[in-house]
């Protein structure tokens, strides 16, 4: 172990982050680039990261960014994070020649090999880089994978017993795109030392977001409790039984921790698609409408046993409010909630 | 004769490589080569037509409110559907916010900083510009994040989150507006014109979007120091480095128009050549996959029937980027394309004078962000709450539709065919592809790949800076471009 592991409070220079992209939409970062309160460069200086290489961000251009990346695979430069931003595109057969690293003649699929074999931590940003995500989709002729996942399969390019150089494997920061704080808390806590296998869940994403779900927070929970149900997009009832939405099962807190100031996907008024998930991309049912047999939805929270879900259900709707009821499936609200009657004098 | 094979390409939005040949102090020609493909018109075949509203935004984390609107509205086209009053005010919000975002990032964090490289140590500027706009480091990027950031409340507000919403349908947005939600908004949009009011212009955006002609933006700019806001540091540096000699395309331009409503496009579209306009007949566009990785019957396709199957043994190919012709003719697609055709005088003024170069990509795209901000105050004000946001109706199992609107760095259409109510064929042609095409079967440069040829070599120089300032005037796009 070095001393940065040992004595991270006394850490004395920043840790080095390298930023690669590859089979992605830039959107990860684009969303990064939305952290607030502070901003995104404050927030990596407090957390004590440096950012050696970011496509987006960074002033080297060309030959020098490749002489930077020569020197970090040969491990003539420390650095300690590399983060993969898109997933790992390994066609055509196997070549990776759908992405090449400009100015370098070799695929990009190379250059992320050699670097995550130095990096102390290695982040997949997004879940194109953890899992192959919507590069994946359709019947993925790009061979899109993640860096440890090939969708559901453990495995990706770099194989299911990858460990970094600190000894964790390939966290996995999940969705499409990322919250920004999901990443920058992950960083400030390697930069203080304090993250360990123990803070990652059964596909290496930090436990500090999904141990929620998304129905968490979620604004039409009382449409839920009731199975007041939406019918159209753009209706103020619950998404679940007919639009195809995830929340119940999708793990993330979305609805705890606000997108651009007070949004989430629920807020907008269109489902949860459960992007921080392992092979959301093909959900083999149409995004907004909810598959079903014999009119029970299919996709019932994961962890309740359906025939108490069945029954609840029946006995709610019995016990829908009118309120609820109207304005499920309206636009604007009909029926406001109301208090008991005022007292005369 | 020296040939170069500059890469990667940083500050620009995706993955760009560019091959040049360098003739004593200058470039004398340049290869464009796109260097990415992931097969989204692939992809999408056999989906459900709802299902691209998730997908093509996926296309690209910069123009992802952009590929929402084209998707909406090539299935909107194809259902006979069109947006709702408040429904297309709320869309044109989004799409604003997304676009003035882009235009505002491009320049702070993508363009700017390259003016702060060592190589220009010994210009009497360059201690204020590297002050100013050095990458990460920099003063502006420290106001410029913050400020960026909250104007992105209203993508929380009207569209859940950015990127990659699903609040834009082809009958309008998912989310309705109360009345206190508006003033929400309204507040956002102060606070965000006063930081470009401030920081930015130095000055109203009224007035900096009167200015009609290149006199009047020179007496502007010297009204004031040239440290006393960032346009007019730009303009200062601009000067000194002759930026409207730099760059220059074809001069011809395209635009779709941009942000539709009843009333028409606040910026309506057409096409811009040899200072006439003239209208846009879509019949027009064609892609030539002569010298791109494709495997095709055919090598010039219309995009209602065009193919995209992957091949990396053409041996004439050297990019992923098709080369969509108008008319067989190259197009520059953009800012200075929009605002020269719907007529602003003063991009019309430097257009005439200089034509399409990096200072008139830059302004035109600064002017877009008084322009749009103060028409986005207006939408707010237009939107009625209580009135309906979404219209729904079903797609036939047999139709097809085109979505065409302009995304920040461009012109950007989709082409839809759904039959037995699935996608059977669905094509894109994104601003940058138009912008960073390479040659055509007639050997005809694409755009940027004219733009460079004649591009100075300083003393000393082994990647020209001059290329850089030249590539990111396009604010181009590669994660778009080949999609």
């Amino acid at each position: 172990m070095n001393e940065l592991t040992n004595s991270v409070g006394a850490c004395k220079r920043p840790l080095r982050l390298v930023w690669l992209q590859s089979g992605g939409c830039g959107g990860c970062t684009l969303s990064l680039l939305g952290e607030e309160a502070p901003d995104l460069i404050t927030s990596l200086e407090a957390a004590g990261i440096e950012l050696l290489w970011h496509p987006s961000l960074s002033e080297i251009s060309g030959a020098d960014t490749i002489e930077l990346l020569k020197r970090l695979a040969r491990g003539d430069q420390e650095f300690d994070i590399l983060c993969l931003e898109g997933a790992v595109m390994r066609g055509p057969a196997g070549t990776g020649r759908f992405h090449m690293m400009s100015g370098s003649g070799r695929p990009v699929m190379s250059w992320i090999e050699d670097l995550a074999q130095r990096a102390r931590y290695v982040i997949a940003v997004g879940s194109c880089a953890a899992f192959g995500g919507i590069t994946a989709a359709g019947d993925n002729h790009v061979e899109a994978c993640g860096l440890a996942y090939d969708g559901r399969s453990s495995g990706g390019l770099l194989g299911a017993d990858f460990c970094a150089a600190s000894g964790l494997p390939v966290i996995n920061v999940a969705g499409c795109p990322i919250h920004p704080g999901w990443l920058v808390e992950v960083l400030h806590l390697i930069g203080a030392g304090r993250f360990s296998a123990a803070d990652l869940d059964e596909w290496e994403r930090p436990l500090a977001y999904t141990t929620h779900l998304v129905h968490h927070g979620c604004a039409r929970n009382e449409f839920y409790e009731f199975k007041a149900s939406a019918e159209k997009l753009c209706e103020r009832g619950c998404m679940m039984e007919n639009l195809g939405c995830r929340g119940t099962q999708a793990r993330a807190d979305c609805n705890i921790r606000a997108w651009n100031g007070s949004g989430s996907c629920i807020e907008g008024g269109y489902p949860c698609i459960n992007c921080t998930a392992p092979g959301f991309e093909e959900p083999g049912h149409p995004f907004a409408t909810t598959p079903k047999i014999s009119g029970i939805p299919i996709g019932l929270p994961t962890d309740m046993p359906k025939a108490w879900f069945v029954a609840l259900a029946a006995l709610s709707k019995a016990a829908t409010p009118v309120r609820l009821r109207k304005n499920a499936t309206a636009e604007q609200l009909m029926v406001p909630p109301a208090s008991r009657p005022k007292k005369r004098p | 004769m020296t040939r170069l094979i500059v890469g990667p390409f940083n500050r620009v939005e995706g993955d760009l490589e560019v091959e040049l040949e360098i003739a004593d102090d200058h470039v004398s020609n340049a290869r464009v080569v796109s260097t990415l493909y992931r097969g989204f018109e692939h992809m999408l075949i056999g989906k459900v037509p709802d299902d691209a509203l998730v997908y093509a935004p996926r296309i690209c984390g910069i123009c992802s409110v952009s590929q929402s609107v084209a998707a909406a509205k090539a299935l909107a086209a194809a259902a006979g559907l069109s947006p709702t009053h408040n429904g297309a005010n709320a869309i044109n919000i989004i799409h604003a916010a997304e676009n003035i975002a882009d235009h505002l990032t491009h320049f702070y964090l993508f363009f700017m900083p390259d003016f702060a490289r060592d190589v220009y140590a010994g210009e009497t500027w360059h201690e204020a510009v590297a002050n100013r706009f050095r990458a990460i480091t920099g003063t502006a990027t420290r106001d410029m994040l913050p400020a960026r950031a909250q104007f992105m409340h209203i993508m929380g507000l009207l569209a859940g989150k950015w990127p990659h919403t699903l609040s834009i349908q082809p009958g309008g947005t998912t989310r309705s507006v109360s009345a206190h939600e508006l003033a929400r908004l309204s507040a956002i949009l102060a606070g965000f014109r006063r930081f470009i009011q401030t920081r930015l212009f130095g000055d109203s955006l009224e007035r900096f979007g009167s200015l009609s002609n290149a006199d009047e933006l020179e007496a502007w700019a010297a009204e004031r120091p040239a440290d006393s806001c960032d346009l007019r540091l730009f303009l200062h540096v601009s000067q000194a480095l002759n930026l409207h000699k730099l760059g220059r395309g074809y001069d011809r331009f395209m635009s779709y128009g941009a942000y539709a409503s009843t009333a028409g496009f606040l910026f309506p579209g057409g096409v811009f050549a040899q200072d006439q306009i003239t209208t846009l007949a879509l019949d027009g566009i064609t892609e030539d996959l002569t010298h791109a990785w494709y495997d095709s019957l055919t090598m010039i396709e219309a995009p209602s029937a065009g193919t995209t199957v992957a091949d990396i043994t053409r041996s004439l190919a050297y990019s992923w980027c098709k080369a969509p012709r108008l008319n067989g003719k190259v197009m520059e697609v953009g800012a200075v394309a929009r605002q020269v055709i719907c007529g602003h005088p003063l991009i019309r003024d430097l257009v005439a004078q200089t034509g399409g170069n990096v200072l008139t990509r830059v302004v035109a795209r600064l002017l877009e962000i008084a322009l749009v901000v103060m028409a986005m105050e207006r939408w707010i004000q237009e939107i009625a709450p209580g009135e309906a946001f979404c219209v729904h109706g079903a797609m036939p199992d047999c139709a097809d539709g085109i979505g065409l609107t302009e995304a920040a760095r461009g012109s950007l259409g989709h082409w839809l065919r759904v039959r037995s109510g699935k996608i059977e064929n669905y094509q894109i042609i994104s601003p940058t592809t138009w912008n960073f095409s390479p040659r055509d079967g007639e050997g005809k440069p694409g755009a940027l790949e004219k733009a460079l040829v004649g591009a100075p070599v300083r003393k000393g120089e082994t990647e020209p800076v001059s290329v850089q300032h030249i590539v990111r005037s396009f604010d181009p796009c590669l994660v778009c471009t080949v999609h």
